[in-house]
Order: C-alpha cells, then sequence, then structure tokens
C-alpha cells in the first residue's frame, strides 16, 4: 500500500485504459522507501501545475507494477527505485530511474509531454 | 498570504522542522521553504534506531511528526520551492521563491543541511539507476546472485557492504585511503565477511556498460595500477557535502564550504542563524540537528524581540570574547586537506549581496 496523495493504478485494466487513452501521464512506480518517497512528494507538488497531465503511483511489488511497468522495454536495464514513466499518445515516452530532482522531472514534463513535442521514447 | 515572516527557515531537514516547531510555538510568524521533500537526508534514512524517546521508526515517520507538531503551532511550509534570490544583509531579509514571490523576515535560519558527495564522473551519471545506487534498502534485491561494489569506508559504506552480502555473491569495498574512517566495530563486522574483498588507496576512474553496468574501473593511488573489478551494481557512501555553495556570498563560509557560526549559531551577518549539516561542527546526527535548530530558533527569537524593542543583535565576530568560535565547531579536515581557519571569525557584512541560487 503507497501512502501518497497520488491516484494509485491497481489493475492492469486501469494501466491499458490510461494508455490507450492517449493522455498525458506520470506513473511513479516503487515502494514506500527512501529513493521513492521525495519523487510521489514532486509529483503531487507538481500536480497543480500541470493540468494537462495526470499523475499516479503504482506498487513496485504488486502484480499490476510485475505485468505492466516492470515488463516495459524502456525500462529494461533499470535497478534503481522508483521507476519512473512518462505517458503521451497511448506510447511511453520517457522513462527515468532512480531518484530524481524536482527540476528533472520538470524537465521531462516541458519537453516530452509539452504540446507540440515529439512523442520519442527515451 | 502572508508576506512578512519573523523568521523564515530555509531548510526542513531536521534542524529546519525543530527551528520551525520552537518557532512557531514561541508565536514567531514561521516560514519553513524547502527544494525538496520535506525532511532532507533524514527521510532517506530508513530505519532509525537511536533517536531518544523513540525505539525504531523509520526517517519518514519521523519527519511527518515532526511537521505536523511544527505545523500544529502554526508554522507554514513550503516543500519543493526552490529559494531563487536571497538579500541576508539589512534589518529586513528578502526570500525569492519559485513559484511564490516574495516573502521579508526580520531573521533567517539557514538550515539548508547537506548532498551526497559524488564522484563527479560523466559515467557515474549515466549508470545511475543503471547499476549506481545510493540506497542498499531500496535497490540491493536487483543485485541477488550479482557482484557489486560498494565505494567508500565510512559507516554507512561498511554497514551496507554487510547488509548487500545478503544479495550479492561478492562485494568489493574500494575505498580511497589505506585506512577506514568507520568505527571500529563496523571495520571488524565487514573484515570478518567471507563475502566482503577490500581494495584501499583507490580512485574511481570510470564506470563501464552497456544498458546498464558491467564493471567499475579503479586506479592504485600510488602505484597508478589499474583494476577493472566486473560488477553490475555499485553503490556509492562517499558521504555529504554542506549544501551552500549558493550562499558564499551571503554568509561566511570555511575551507570546506561549511557555514561559520558561534555558539548562538550567529553567522557573521547580523540577524542570520545556521544550523544543522551545513554548519561547521563536528558531529552530523539526526539529534545534533535538532539541538541546532533549538538553539538556532532561540537565538532567532531573541533577535527578533531585540529588533521590535529597537537594538540590534549582533553578528557571529562582534563579541568574539562573549561568544567565540573554536575550532571545534569546525569540522576537521578531510585526510590530505588543511582546514581553513581564516574566515572562521570574520567581521560582519555590510554589503547587500544578492546573487542567484545555483
Amino acid at each position: 500500500m503507497l501512502h501518497t496523495n497520488l491516484k494509485h493504478i491497481e489493475t492492469v485494466g486501469e494501466f491499458k485504459e490510461l494508455l490507450d487513452s492517449g493522455a498525458k501521464a506520470a506513473i511513479v512506480c516503487g515502494r514506500m522507501g527512501p529513493m521513492c518517497i521525495p519523487v510521489y512528494g514532486i509529483m503531487e507538488a507538481l500536480r497543480d501545475k500541470y493540468p494537462d497531465v495526470r499523475f499516479f503511483d503504482m506498487e513496485f511489488d504488486s502484480p499490476v507494477g510485475m505485468a505492466t511497468i516492470r515488463s516495459l522495454p524502456e525500462t529494461r536495464g533499470f535497478n534503481g527505485l522508483p521507476f519512473t514513466v512518462y505517458l503521451r499518445d497511448g506510447k511511453v515516452v520517457a522513462a527515468t530511474s532512480s531518484i530524481q530532482t524536482k527540476q528533472q522531472v520538470k524537465e521531462i514534463l516541458d519537453t516530452r509531454l509539452a504540446d507540440g513535442s515529439a512523442a520519442v521514447a527515451g | 498570504m502572508d508576506r512578512h515572516y519573523d523568521v523564515i527557515v530555509i531548510g526542513a531537514g531536521a534542524a529546519g522542522l525543530t527551528a520551525g516547531i520552537y518557532l512557531a510555538r514561541a508565536r514567531m510568524r514561521t516560514l519553513i521553504v524547502d527544494h525538496g521533500t520535506v525532511g532532507g537526508q533524514m527521510i532517506l534514512t530508513y530505519q532509525v534506531a537511536n533517536y531518544p524517546g523513540v525505539e525504531n521508526a523509520s526517517g519518514a515517520e519521523i519527519v511527518a511528526t515532526m511537521r505536523r507538531q511544527a505545523e500544529s503551532f502554526g508554522a507554514r511550509v513550503l516543500a519543493h520551492s526552490e529559494v531563487q534570490r536571497i538579500d541576508l544583509a539589512g534589518d529586513v531579509k528578502t526570500v525569492e521563491v519559485e513559484d511564490e514571490g516574495t516573502f521579508t523576515a526580520t531573521a533567517v535560519i539557514l538550515a539548508t543541511g547537506g548532498v551526497p558527495r559524488m564522484l563527479g564522473l560523466p559515467s557515474e551519471a549515466a549508470f545511475k539507476g543503471r547499476g549506481i545506487s545510493f540506497c542498499a534498502t531500496c535497490d540491493g534485491d536487483f543485485f541477488e546472485g550479482k557482484d557489486i561494489v560498494v565505494i567508500g569506508g565510512g559507516n554507512s559504506a561498511l554497514e551496507e557492504a554487510v547488509s548487500l552480502t545478503k544479495y550479492a555473491t561478492s562485494v568489493t569495498v574500494v575505498h580511497e585511503f589505506d585506512h577506514f574512517q568507520a568505527q571500529p566495530w563496523a571495520v571488524d563486522e565487514a573484515r570478518a565477511n567471507p563475502k566482503i574483498r577490500f581494495l584501499m588507496e583507490q580512485d574511481v576512474r570510470e564506470f563501464v556498460g552497456g544498458e546498464s553496468l558491467e564493471a567499475v574501473v579503479v586506479a592504485h593511488k600510488r602505484t597508478g595500477e589499474i583494476t577493472r573489478i566486473p560488477a553490475e551494481g555499485a553503490f556509492l557512501f562517499i558521504g555529504y557535502v554542506p549544501n551552500t555553495a549558493w550562499l558564499k556570498d551571503h554568509v561566511a563560509l570555511n575551507g570546506r564550504g561549511e557555514i561559520v557560526t558561534d555558539e548562538s549559531l550567529r553567522t557573521d551577518v547580523a540577524g542570520v542563524f545556521a544550523a544543522g549539516d551545513a554548519r561547521a561542527k563536528r558531529y552530523r546526527q539526526i539529534t545534533t540537528a535538532v539541538a541546532d535548530g533549538t538553539i538556532a530558533a532561540l537565538a532567532a527569537v531573541e533577535h527578533v524581540a531585540s529588533r521590535a524593542k529597537g537594538a540590534g543583535e549582533k553578528p557571529a565576530g562582534k563579541e568574539p570574547a562573549a561568544s567565540p568560535i573554536t575550532s571545534s565547531e569546525a569540522s576537521p579536515a578531510a585526510p590530505g586537506k588543511a582546514r581553513d581557519h581564516s574566515r572562521l571569525l570574520r567581521l560582519p557584512r555590510a554589503r547587500a549581496s544578492r546573487a542567484s541560487v545555483s
């Protein structure tokens, strides 16, 4: 159970629905650990500043975590919590591993998820 | 929204939150600003076992309680809010915060804490989260049955090296000196573990790999002999540096970049105090940060009261006989580095300096 103020993605269906909707979204997949908590906090802080982006978390050790974010080609080679993925137009447009700063998160939101930016994974 | 506060605390770690509790309880209008998550390094501590009065708690739990206490007394906390400009000279201090605007205060407490020391190698950033980690508890299980490296020689490095042997096939501890800074019990425990080997007097030259880390390249500091250590994980525990680079034009720092204070935690600028890991001191623990926060808050309350009466508080260095800064208050120099005493006692600054926070 993740004790955050973010909306949780708890089923594979919810993840697929989000992906298929083409919505702009950021999902932090982690545990309630020291490297993850700051990233949840950043997303909570940025939520109001990016009203066109939907912010979620996902439990790393849950079946949905294993079946979705942990199995994505974009997170292959990751071994630092949390795994954070950014969705847009039904694709993963960015993914990061381990703790991030607010500036690093904003940079992705302002480039990969900005209107007019190319939806290219990386 | 209030724009003027009695005291603005920059930093919401153990020192900053404690200062907030004491200030707000003393009915000071108090704003606490932090560029990151509330809790500082404390929130990065998985388990705290030696905080008096609390048998066992996570850093996050202690942080949540401290924040609740500060807010219950009326302190306002702004997290994930970057301080962009400050002006600490003069009677009214100015703090400009990203997305929030400009705030003023009669006193400021600098509790900016520390940031993890990095090696500074380009390949270090490239493999962050792809083999390079800073948290054994978080990421240890990714390295089940793998060979890993732990870089560092303090308590954290050796304790985590032992902890990582639960997962890893082998742990190579790489350290820059020929001796450890860790306590003897930590050294003994690591030396007794058959999965751990030691490479001393080594410079880390490069992290190499493809999609993820494959090896760590080190060089012997005296002989220059290069060793390539096959490893899928590298955990860095090489200490912290004070988060003060952006303050160098505002308050006196010593040669290690730590804020110089007197025993009342006054800096060389009237009405500006420092607390916690950012200031020059020997021991950095949650308990010492809490003590700092208390002292700085009480001194700040005194300053605000004296300003209200029209009398100015004297900054550190103005009255060296009353509150001298002793050499024991400055941290010892790192091995091989000379301690800079030249800036320990300075006259108060007169200029109104403004600089962007880097």
